[in-house]
């Protein structure tokens, strides 16, 4: 006589229950303590270089959401093209990426902080020198492996919790 | 005899109860109108397009690689799917060649794509059943280590933007594959830790079993796909009946149940997990050194003409029609959209049955609403 | 005065009050009632911080551990919040069923404590019925629940509660079966002398009963897996969606009163209330009654919720039937074997449990439920 279901299922799943109160729990407590992102993260701000712009606009061409807004005046003394305003909207990008892999000059670079929310929405729009590298933005390694191989090592949940068995 | 217990009865009226769109289950903004009787359900107007955003339109406005991060949004919690859909039917116009290394990265991330896509799955079901959040909570911890090793490669967590026309938009990095190494052995333990959790347990066979049948013939007539269809009894996977990519190279079995309920399709979906594992192990012993990407201009014109390309995406057949006229945007781009095609069931499967295996039943379908709404 | 001396005098050998109580009547009434009213409010906030952490914990997270070190403060920082909001009722609502409910549903859970011993003697009125006292003030607090989901003028909630009255009614039945075992074996109703007379703990000699009593009684309280009442997955919170403020709060403090009242009453009748080796009595007494809580929220962690017509099922068609022939085995093992043998119903019992749960489990059918329509 075979017999199934007579609580032999409810009980197997109280031990799987029971154990995890042994284990540790898969859980780290933001804001005192902050896991490393990855190295190519695309984070909430975009980075501009001005010595290496040249003003193309592939970037506002690549851009899906036409986010980019560029602005450019020739000057003809030196043959070449001056920026006059470089302008990103942040409440528009959707951080896609697509604009750092156009760029064929490597002007531009994803932010690496992810913590960067403004009080306001004027202030997400962001225009020339607001857009360059500091301390406060650091420069994420997408599409940029020299800038990817400084920063630190990503956390992984699958290294960093060892479950008791 | 019978006519006269039908008088003695009570007589009851239907009522129209709204199951909102603000959902308590997880699924997003989906409205129901149920006629009850009582409890039992005697019919289900679904009222949807509250997430509509004009997807499809937007493809005439963005060039097909502007247009890959759209794509992500579709059915947002397996992405890596829509891009690699939409990159095929690409392809498939402009007849290019993917480079090796970029198949074999493909297949790894489509087939952890479906993992992380039955952990929220059954994770949901099982929180729609009630088991309060435990299941689902155990199975988003797997999802995080799949997340994390997409993170580490495409740089965000949701939506990957990862494949391009003619490959993968940059190489995996080097902790990639350790890390997935000691992923592929890890999670067999899980899963079956899932199973012993659950596969047993009376009071989810009380729920689940015999509950919201969909036949063979209903199934096929309906045009549902995945692994619904799967559980229904019939044997039909894309990645065998139409190999798209590398498919062919890999030795996975299909799982199929044959009683069409709710628990055959939770099982259907754990076995599915593991099969992706098996994937997945040979891929990563397989992949070759090479190019990721193929020599592709940056914005592409493909030639005038026409692709529809389908995949088994982790809900079902998910598939792009596209229609290009020689310039460098779509002329029509139309999704084949999984779950809402899995939903025309839905009907089916509830009528008789009460409001909470309903939710159930929902659940069990497996819908996003990015998908049903575009 | 001269009539309560008379009413003292006239008691039989159960004494209102016991012989080395220093003080009189009136003083050990108000002592008691005084120590049951702190000593539930303070256990229902240690219970809620005990799920708390504890669900948490068995789902690899951690529970509330900012209010306060570890958290202990959270059932505070949670009473604040409910007592700071603002009082809503409806227009449509009967008003004075509505302000009456929380009430009704409250003071049962409260007045049940009044029988349970703390330590030998020590409880508010050593009733010489009083489990009989306990399974009768638990009832009323269905009217308490019934009145809320009338009053809220919200068909949902009439629904709700309605579905709720028709689960609750239909498990009293089992759980009293399965306390008249209990009281067959120790010979008297009176909660104290229960507890004088589990030399063995009854646990052992009334598995059956125990398993019988357990379900019965998460199913009285509305606690996973039987809590379709309040489902947070399915449409509305039931009776108690239209209260807010603290009429909620009374609610939400019935529903762990009760929990913590259930697990008085499980440890008092099986696991042997305050009898322990080293600790003081009322300490082992808390102790067990944390254990059956924690048991409780085990449960609730690992289990899916029942469906209505399946909930009635369990109950008509197999707790019912397992506890009239635990009882009747009970009475038998009563009527035959001495004193001294009463260890040998503890194999029998246990083998007894075995078969007959594997017996109904034969009975157990799956996908029926289906209405033709």
């Amino acid at each position: 006589m075979k017999f199934e279901r007579y609580g032999i299922g409810i009980v197997k799943g109280l031990t799987v229950t029971i154990s995890h109160l042994l284990r540790h729990p898969t859980v780290s407590q933001y804001p005192e303590q902050r896991l490393n992102v990855s190295r190519r993260i695309r984070g909430n701000e975009l980075i501009w270089s001005r010595e290496k712009c040249t003003g193309c606009g592939t970037c506002a061409k690549t851009c899906p959401q036409g986010a980019i807004e560029i602005v450019t005046s020739t000057n003809l003394a030196e043959n070449k093209y001056e920026v006059e305003k470089y302008q990103v909207d942040n409440g528009y990008c959707i951080q896609c990426g697509l604009c750092v892999e156009a760029c064929p000059y490597d002007a531009l670079y994803m932010g690496y902080s992810f913590e960067r929310a403004k009080y306001r929405r004027g202030e997400l729009v962001q225009a020339d020198d607001m857009l360059l590298e500091s301390a406060e933005r650091p420069a994420s390694g997408y599409f940029h492996p020299e800038i990817a191989q400084k920063l630190p090592r990503q956390t992984l949940l699958i290294e960093r919790i060892t479950e008791k068995r | 005899m019978t006519i006269e217990t039908k008088e003695m009865m009570l007589r009851t009226e239907p009522f129209v109860l709204n199951f909102g769109p603000v959902h308590p289950s997880t699924h997003g903004v989906y409205r129901m109108r149920a006629t009850l009787d009582g409890e039992v359900v005697l019919d289900i107007e679904p009222v949807f397009g509250y997430l509509h955003r004009g997807i499809e339109k937007l493809a005439e406005q963005r060039t097909f690689t502007g247009f890959i991060p759209l794509t992500d949004r579709l059915d947002y919690v397996s992405s890596m799917s829509n891009n690699l859909a939409y990159v095929m039917a690409v392809e498939k116009l402009a007849g290019i060649k993917v480079p090796e290394r970029a198949e074999y990265i493909r297949v790894i991330m489509a087939e952890l794509q479906r993992i992380a896509n039955h952990l929220i799955a059954n994770g949901s079901f099982l929180n729609d059943c009630g088991a309060y959040f435990t299941p689902f909570l155990y199975m988003f911890r797997e999802r995080e280590k799949i997340i994390d090793l997409f993170e580490m490669v495409s740089g965000q967590r949701l939506t990957y933007n990862y494949m391009r026309v003619g490959g993968v938009s940059q190489d995996i990095p080097d902790e990639f594959l350790p890390a997935l190494a000691k992923f592929v052995k890890q999670m067999p333990g899980k899963v079956d830790e899932y199973d012993r959790l659950l596969k047993q347990n009376e009071i989810l066979l009380a729920r689940a079993k015999g509950v919201g049948i969909i036949s063979k013939e209903q199934a096929v007539n309906c045009g549902i796909s995945g692994p619904i269809l799967r559980a229904s009894g019939v044997k039909w996977d894309w990645r065998r009946a139409d190999p798209y990519s590398i498919y062919d190279r890999f030795e996975f079995d299909i799982p199929t149940a044959s009683d069409g309920d709710c628990y055959d399709r939770f099982r259907v979906r754990m076995e599915e997990m593991r099969q992706s594992l098996r994937i997945v192990e040979q891929a990563m012993k397989q992949i070759p050194a090479g190019p990721v990407r193929a020599e592709v201009p940056h914005i592409v014109r493909p030639p005038a003409g026409e692709a529809y390309v389908h995949i088994e995406a982790p809900k079902g057949e998910l598939g792009f029609y596209l229609v290009s006229d020689d310039s460098i945007a779509a002329y029509r781009c139309h999704v084949r959209p999984t779950s809402l095609i899995n939903l025309t069931a839905l009907r089916e499967m509830v009528r008789g049955w009460k409001i909470a295996d309903l939710i159930i039943i929902f659940g069990s379908i497996d819908i996003c609403l990015g998908e049903v709404d575009r | 005065m001269a009539i309560v001396d008379l009413v003292i005098n006239t008691q039989h050998p159960l004494q209102a009050v016991p012989p080395d109580w220093p003080g009189g009547f009136w003083w050990h009434w108000l002592f008691f009632t005084v120590v049951l009213i702190v000593f539930v409010l303070v256990m229902v906030m240690a219970v809620i911080y005990i799920e708390r952490r504890g669900m948490g914990r068995m789902q690899s997270r951690l529970g509330p551990n900012r209010t306060g070190p570890f958290g202990i403060f959270q059932p505070v920082a949670d009473a604040v919040k409910v007592l700071l909001k603002e009082n809503i009722v409806p227009t449509n609502a009967d008003k004075l069923v509505h302000w009456l409910a929380p009430v009704v549903a409250f003071a049962p859970a409260l007045l049940i404590f009044a029988v349970v011993p703390f330590q030998n003697g020590a409880l508010l009125a050593d009733l010489d019925i009083g489990i009989l006292y306990v399974v009768a003030i638990s009832s009323v607090s269905t009217l308490g629940i019934f009145m809320a989901g009338w009053g809220s003028s919200n068909k949902y909630s009439l629904l709700g509660a309605m579905r709720n009255v028709a689960a609750i009614v239909s498990y009293e039945i089992p759980l009293v079966l399965a306390v008249v075992g209990v009281v067959l074996i120790a010979g008297s109703l009176s909660m104290n002398q229960i507890v004088l007379a589990q030399g063995i703990p009854f646990i052992l000699l009334q598995p059956l009963g125990f398993l019988i009593f357990f379900i019965a009684g998460c199913a009285e309280i509305n606690r996973s897996p039987f809590d379709l009442m309040e489902a947070d997955s399915e449409l509305v919170a039931g009776f108690h969606t239209e209260y807010s403020g603290m009429k909620f709060a009374m609610f939400y403090l019935v529903e762990y009163a009760e929990a913590v009242a259930i697990s008085a009453i499980i440890t008092t009748l099986f696991l042997g209330g305050w009898r322990g080796p080293v600790l003081p009595p009322w300490l082992w007494f808390i102790v067990k009654v944390v254990i059956v809580f924690f048991v409780m929220v085990w449960t609730r962690t690992t289990l899916p919720r029942i469906r209505i017509d399946q909930l009635m099922a369990f109950a008509w068609k197999c707790l019912f039937p397992l506890a009239v022939i635990n009882l009747l085995i009970t009475a038998l093992q009563v009527l035959t074997l001495s004193q001294d043998l009463i260890w040998v119903m503890i194999p029998v019992n246990i083998a007894i449990m075995a078969v007959l749960v594997l017996l109904w489990s034969k009975f157990f059918k799956l996908g029926w439920g289906r209405v033709e329509v």
